[in-house]
């Protein structure tokens, strides 16, 4: 198969397998790309994008960005703080006025669920979905899955344990769905109060003790606290926090196996991950970036390509 | 299915060895020349003419595999995209001799692209071009093979297709045929 079932990218969770399986080999292919002396190919030279994003974003934005510049695109960028949004136009507004100047496609952050459904339903353009709010963020799912896959040569049968604030992390649902789409075995893992209620419905196991996690998993992928989204307290500081479900060297050394930590970012160093920890060799966090360019490459190409 | 041999197993063992002679003429010792199969069907003949160059002269000439499919010209113009394959070049093609060997030459469509995707590693002194087969009146662009096994007369309507062992093919063979109306 050489084309996607769908002509956006919202979510991991209504792609096939096979769409997965498609973007990570194309990934592979724009990995080895993007390490040429020349990192640039014209794919998507007759191709505009929009890049609108109504939520801070450094990381996924830049990586964007690249990835649609190393195709060849022609990038505009939009944030909400300095537009028209903040005079009260409408989100399909905002957007067709875009398009009426000729964008082929948008990549979108918000911070509200849904906002990328309700657009793909309502523009022409093809959508990707960069975030929205607690619900999706399927590139970071497929980054993680290629950097998984690169690191211990497959995804099927590993055990990945996601560690932190489930209950605020859309990184945590796009990567359930996406782990478990190639056949890997999920956990997650946190205080009780940041786990959502009934994700073992998902198919996850669910762990509150970290060092018991850290035990079991092949991978950690390890979350950050989400605190611009916490509107009451779920724990009592993040010294507790720290204490209770931060990792450091000392629990890796304690366990008898070698572990891949992983980080979506922006790492809270101290909080959720040690110094130590995030700048050692078992921590694959500066790859993963690597390999976003590479995987919003592929998303981006397959999506240019497809149909209808 | 009409099939129409074009060569026959024998045939093409002369024409590699053929071609392996007349690269020695030209590139004497290899120390300036890599050579570079296109993907998807150019890479088992490269890795023949490598093998070959090997037992005739000693030389092992550095060779790699280019896949031009990020840089058609036909992107987002065909029903289904093409599937991307691996790209394998260890070295850079500055200031080289390098010779890009395919199976068909059809369009010319694929070795065009496929010289855009190879500037990526460098500014070759010189390029060259090999096929097994050359469609000689089905051409889009400009462009002509510097080595050839064999120059045939083909129609739109008809595909050349070239046949290997290791393919799990019962002998190496070349055959036309006429597409599927259907």
């Amino acid at each position: 198969m050489s084309q996607l079932s769908t002509r956006h990218l919202l979510g991991i969770k209504n792609i096939t397998q096979e769409d997965v399986e498609l973007i990570l080999q194309t990934a592979a292919n724009f990995k080895e790309v993007i390490n040429r002396p020349i990192k640039k190919v014209p794919s998507l030279r007759d191709i505009t994008i929009a890049n609108i994003f109504f939520e801070n974003s450094t990381r996924t934005r830049l990586s964007f960005e690249l990835a649609e510049k190393r195709l060849s695109a022609d990038v505009v960028n939009f944030s909400s703080s300095n537009s028209s949004v903040k005079k009260g136009e409408t989100l399909v507004d905002t957007v067709n006025n875009i398009l009426s100047m000729k964008v082929d496609m948008v990549v979108m952050r918000h911070s509200s669920p849904g906002a990328p459904h309700f657009l793909s339903r309502n523009v022409k353009a093809n959508i990707v979905n960069a975030g929205d709010g607690t619900h999706e963020h399927p590139t970071q799912a497929l980054l993680d899955a290629f950097s998984i896959q690169e690191k211990l040569g497959d995804v099927a049968g590993k055990k990945v344990a996601i560690i932190g604030d489930i209950l605020h992390s859309r990184v945590a649902l796009s990567n359930i769905f996406c782990l478990q789409k190639l056949g890997a075995e999920v956990m997650v893992c946190g205080p009780i109060t940041l786990l959502p209620k009934h994700i073992e419905s998902l198919g996850v196991k669910v762990e509150l003790d970290v060092r018991k996690a850290l035990q079991w998993c092949d991978v950690a992928n390890v979350l950050r606290i989400q605190l611009e989204r916490q509107q009451i307290k779920y724990f009592p500081s993040l010294r507790e926090y720290s204490l209770y479900y931060g990792i450091n060297r000392k629990m890796l050394e304690e366990l008898d196996k070698e572990i891949v930590i992983m980080h979506p970012g922006p790492i809270n160093r101290g909080v959720e991950l040690s110094s130590d920890v995030a700048d050692s060799e078992h921590a694959i966090i500066l790859e993963q970036v690597q390999n976003g360019v590479a995987v919003r490459m592929a998303v981006l190409y397959l999506l240019a390509g497809a149909k209808g | 299915m009409q099939k129409r041999l074009v060569l026959d197993e024998e045939q093409i063992a002369i024409t590699l060895r053929r071609f392996c002679h007349q690269l020695i003429e030209n590139h004497d010792d290899f120390e300036n020349t890599v050579l570079l199969g296109l993907q998807p069907r150019g890479t088992l003949l490269v890795d023949k003419i490598v093998a070959l160059l090997k037992e005739i002269s000693g030389v092992t000439v550095p060779s790699g595999y280019l896949d031009a499919t990020f840089h058609r010209d036909d992107f987002r113009r065909r029903d289904l995209p093409l599937k991307a394959n691996e790209t394998k070049i260890n070295f850079l093609v500055e200031g080289k001799k390098v010779i890009l060997i395919d199976d068909v030459l059809y369009k010319g469509r694929s070795v065009r692209a496929a010289m855009d995707a190879m500037i990526a590693f460098g500014r070759p002194q010189k390029v060259e071009l090999m096929v097994l087969v050359d469609r000689k009146l089905t051409r889009d662009y400009p462009i002509m093979p510097d080595y050839f096994g064999v120059r045939i007369n083909t129609l739109e309507s008809q595909y050349v297709i070239v046949e290997w062992k290791e393919q799990g093919h019962e002998k190496d063979s070349i055959w036309i045929t006429e597409k599927d109306k259907s």
